[in-house]
């Protein structure tokens, strides 16, 4: 072990130039630098001070926050590790019919805004577990089960199945063989996508808000709480500071235990195994429908939703929507195509952003070994940090000219980037770092030159994890997350605001036009991540082939 | 690179524009012609952006001003306060909707806005205006937040609906009601200061003691409150006692499908705290003439016909006529709970530090 650590933590002989990593890096610094550091220091500066620290740590009622915080956000990331572990090796390791549609479906709950999937888990729930931390713990399983089985079964799909054939060849059982074969070579994933559920849930505010009542606020919820409704900006920074010291520490140690991860990967995606026995085919159907039943009753439950109206089954939430008129001088106002327009193509921004800050800081990370750790740990920590904190820092950041920009549409795209880039960096990272430093050190043998080893090896195999990447950003953005939300907008609605908008309204009419929109949302991003998914299959193919 | 150069050329241009306007400022709004003006209203976010009513109002305004408006939607009441006050002086626009007397006082305190004495104040109810001698903001709608309650849950059940707060700590109403998290929630906060204002600043927190003693649930916003928890929302909840608007129930009747014409929610009149909305001109504006001309319009007739639909608040104005839906199915409580905005910005803080003290822990 401790040889194999020297090995990593020196440079490898062939690593790439100097040049090349600086030139990786300045992007993702920069980007860093100006959207995330400058606002929160900025606010923190003009904010942040002694009165308001011991006033916060006085406040009763803190200790117990940062208690349950912490507990439910272990709870749900150990829970949504645990079940997610079973789709992400059925879709990683088989194939079989509908595979493509459960993965999809498996990350609809992950895009859709929290406030709809909430409302739709909370009528599933039985009445005496909602505003329990059961509830909430269940809705973070269920939002978050996409991370771990997006990431694990990457990785997963790209380990050598001969690995375990060879260990179960020489006699060892299945517990022995995923004891000692499967997992180790897992652990880079595991402890990837276990870091970000990790953050999420700790940092939860919309499935708080939704399943946990009141009894039961996160920090986060608690910092959105002070600043915004009552006014106390400084005791909210100083929670955020909080929450942003544990978190980074958490970061920190998760960094260590990504750099020790070494799996030797297969060139291409493993040939996924069909069932052959009957007990192979029954089990994978079981496992399917499972997964499939889980994730979708909460969104059949929506979809229903949109439907019912009054009690009674009617299309008129469907056939009303984009009517100026529901009766003489009511109207909603709503503009369904336009709304989901508006949001793919705010998506595609905050997409094309955080896949060119993630992939370029994941070459960067990976090549730069060691000092990489700084760039990957502060990539992560705007997930660490409240929403509300960076939104507030952009707009007394970006408030004057030459960066009057607090009213731009493209700085809600960038603070999606924000959130998206360490998604992406967790996603391409472990693929890049699992690549052992010898490969350069052959290519080199054979000719190449350290800069075009680094493009053959390592940014080729790059294409699979960047479209699982994309679409992780894609649902981001989509879904409405962090400090987007404090941002003001002009012009007209994305679907998210729109959804809130109804939300906020009584009466039967609206609220299943909220659902019409949220059913709508759900559609077009599944149908978005199965085109993405399958451009991302046509491409290993050729790749396979050449 | 390039970005950055582009964006400078823009933020050039702005500033170029922006002084432009400023040396003719002083014109009158109607003679300023030759400049296209974009004012920015900055509202929260249940004010339409598009196809409805209210809009088509705003399209009539910049016809007849010339003047451009943009609606920057700023998040909910609360947050677009916050962001107010943070931004005071350098506004994100022109004018602002939507403030209220639970959170003026601290707009105010703040300096966000520039003191205006609209020309359409002869119209508006003077007890309304009597609440902003200053003219920081100009009233443009009132609306009341009351515990609703579903009618069918009690005539099924032979139980007669709670009349006061008082009856809401009976046992016989026990594990009924839903209400709002105050330090959340807009409506929430307005129940609170109900309380406050019924039972008095020394007597309120037993009063609370009780409630919770009788089973009162607490969730975060109005949306869970209303159609999660309530039992006469579609959303079919557990609970028939809620506090949300005194026009839900007239809500509940338009938006109703089929079309009814009775509501199946009422409102407890006695409980109503009414709530008062604002809008001002945003101190630190470009077009400090065309703000005005925009909040008096916000507040003149044509403008005012609109809100009730759209908004479900009652205009500001008292010559305005009001939907037929809307007179028969909402109450307006002659003597609504009301609490000096000052007393609000004061102990708002306080009061809710302590309320979740007594409710929650």
């Amino acid at each position: 072990m401790d040889a194999d650590r020297a090995a990593l933590s020196r440079p490898a002989v062939n690593a790439p130039p100097r040049s090349l990593r600086i030139a990786l890096a300045a992007v993702p610094v920069a980007f860093l630098a100006l959207f995330y550091v400058w606002p929160l220091t900025t606010l923190l500066g003009r904010f942040l001070n002694v009165d308001a620290v011991v006033d916060a740590l006085n406040r009763p009622g803190l200790a117990r926050t940062a208690w349950f915080t912490l507990w439910q956000a272990l709870v749900s990331t150990a829970l949504t590790l645990a079940l997610g572990l079973a789709p992400a090796f059925l879709l990683g390791r088989w194939e079989f019919r509908g595979r493509r549609v459960l993965r999809a479906l498996v990350t609809v709950p992950f895009l859709l805004p929290t406030v709809v999937v909430g409302a739709a888990f909370v009528s599933l729930l039985p009445d005496a577990l909602v505003g329990t931390p059961t509830a909430v713990i269940a809705a973070h399983v269920f939002f978050n089960i996409a991370v771990v089985v997006r990431v694990v079964g990457a990785l997963w799909e790209r380990l050598p199945p001969d690995l375990d054939a060879a260990a179960r060849t020489l006699g060892a059982p299945p517990v022995q063989v995923w004891r000692q074969v499967t997992l180790p070579l897992l652990r880079p994933a595991l402890v990837s996508s276990s870091i970000v559920v990790f953050l999420f849930t700790f940092t939860s505010f919309g499935a708080v808000q939704i399943l946990g009542g009141s009894e039961h606020p996160t920090i986060e919820v608690e910092v959105a709480r002070r600043a915004l409704q009552l006014g106390d900006v400084s005791g909210s920074a100083v929670l955020a500071v909080l929450q942003l010291v544990v978190l980074g520490a958490v970061i920190a140690i998760a960094a260590r235990l990504q750099r020790r991860a070494r799996v030797p990967l297969a060139r291409d995606v493993a040939p996924r195994r069909r069932p052959v026995t009957r007990r192979q085919r029954l089990a994978l159907a079981g496992g399917t429908l499972l997964t499939a039943a889980v994730v979708a009753a909460p969104l059949v439950a929506l979809a229903l939703s949109s439907f019912r109206i009054g009690g009674h089954w009617t299309f008129a939430a469907w056939t009303d929507l984009g009517e100026t008129e529901i009766r003489p001088g009511l109207g909603l106002g709503v503009d369904a195509a336009g709304s989901i327009l508006r949001s793919l193509r705010a998506a595609a921004l905050a997409t094309a952003a955080s896949v060119v800050v993630g992939a370029l800081a994941s070459s960067a990370i990976a090549v730069a070994r060691q000092h990489g750790r700084l760039l990957d740990i502060g990539l992560m920590l705007p997930l660490a940090t409240s929403g509300v904190t960076i939104g507030l820092g952009m707009l007394i950041t970006f408030d004057r000219a030459p960066v009057d920009w607090r009213g731009e549409p493209w700085l809600v795209a960038l603070g999606h980037a924000l959130v998206a880039a360490p998604f992406v960096v967790r996603t391409i990272l472990p693929v890049l770092t699992a690549r052992p430093a010898e490969w350069l050190d052959a290519a080199a043998t054979l000719g190449a030159t350290p800069s075009r080893a680094w493009w053959e090896i390592d940014v080729a195999r790059l294409r699979r994890p960047l479209v699982v990447a994309a679409a992780f950003a894609a649902a981001i953005s989509l879904g409405e997350f962090g400090a987007t939300t404090l941002l003001s907008r002009s012009g007209r609605e994305t679907v998210p605001v729109a959804i809130a908008r109804l939300l906020g309204r009584a009466g039967d009419i609206p609220r299943a036009q909220a659902f019409v929109l949220a059913t709508m949302l759900a559609v077009v991003t599944t149908a978005l991540i199965l085109v993405v998914d399958s451009f991302d299959r046509e491409s290993g193919g050729e790749h396979a082939s050449a | 690179m390039i970005r950055g150069a582009r964006s400078m050329a823009a933020a050039t241009m702005a500033v170029a524009v922006a002084a432009g306007c400023g040396s003719d400022g002083g014109g009158s709004a109607t003679t300023e012609r030759t400049e296209k003006v974009t004012l920015s209203l900055v509202t929260y976010d249940s004010f339409p952006t598009e196809g409805t009513s209210l809009n088509t109002a705003l399209a009539e305004f910049t016809e007849t001003s010339g003047f451009d408006v943009r609606i920057v939607v700023a998040g909910d009441a609360g947050t677009m306060v916050t962001k107010a006050e943070l931004t005071a002086g350098n506004p994100e626009g022109d004018v602002m909707w939507g403030v209220d007397n639970t959170l003026l006082s601290r707009a105010v305190e703040a300096d966000v806005f520039t003191a205006h004495a609209s020309s359409e104040l002869g119209a508006v109810d003077p007890e309304l205006t009597a609440l902003v001698p200053g003219h920081e903001v100009t009233p443009v709608d009132y609306g009341d937040v009351c515990v609703n309650y579903d009618i069918a849950w009690f005539a099924e059940r032979g139980l007669d609906p709670p009349a006061t707060l008082r009856d809401l700590v009976e046992p016989k109403y026990r594990d009924l009601l839903v209400v709002e998290n105050p330090g959340s929630s807009s409506p929430g906060l307005a129940f609170l200061l109900a309380t406050v204002a019924e039972l008095g600043e020394d007597e309120w927190q037993s009063y609370w003691a009780d409630l919770r003693e009788n089973g009162v649930e607490v969730v975060d916003s109005w949306n869970s409150a209303y159609y999660e928890r309530f039992s006469g929302s579609s959303g079919a909840g557990p609970r028939p006692l809620v506090v949300s608007y005194g026009s839900s129930p007239p809500a509940e009747v338009l938006f109703a499908d089929p079309p009814r014409d009775d509501a199946p929610t009422a409102v407890i009149a006695s409980t109503c705290f009414r709530q008062v909305e604002f809008a001002g001109v945003l101190r630190g504006t470009d077009h400090p003439a065309q703000a005005r001309a925009l909040v008096d319009f916000l507040a003149g007739h044509r403008f005012q016909s609109e809100v009730a639909l759209n908004l479900f608040v009652y205009p500001a104005r008292t010559d305005v006529q009001l939907p037929e839906e809307f007179t028969t199915f909402s109450v307006v409580p002659d003597d609504p709970l009301t609490l000096d905005p000052a007393a609000i910005a004061e102990h708002r803080e306080e009061w809710v530090d302590e309320w979740t003290q007594i409710v929650l822990r």
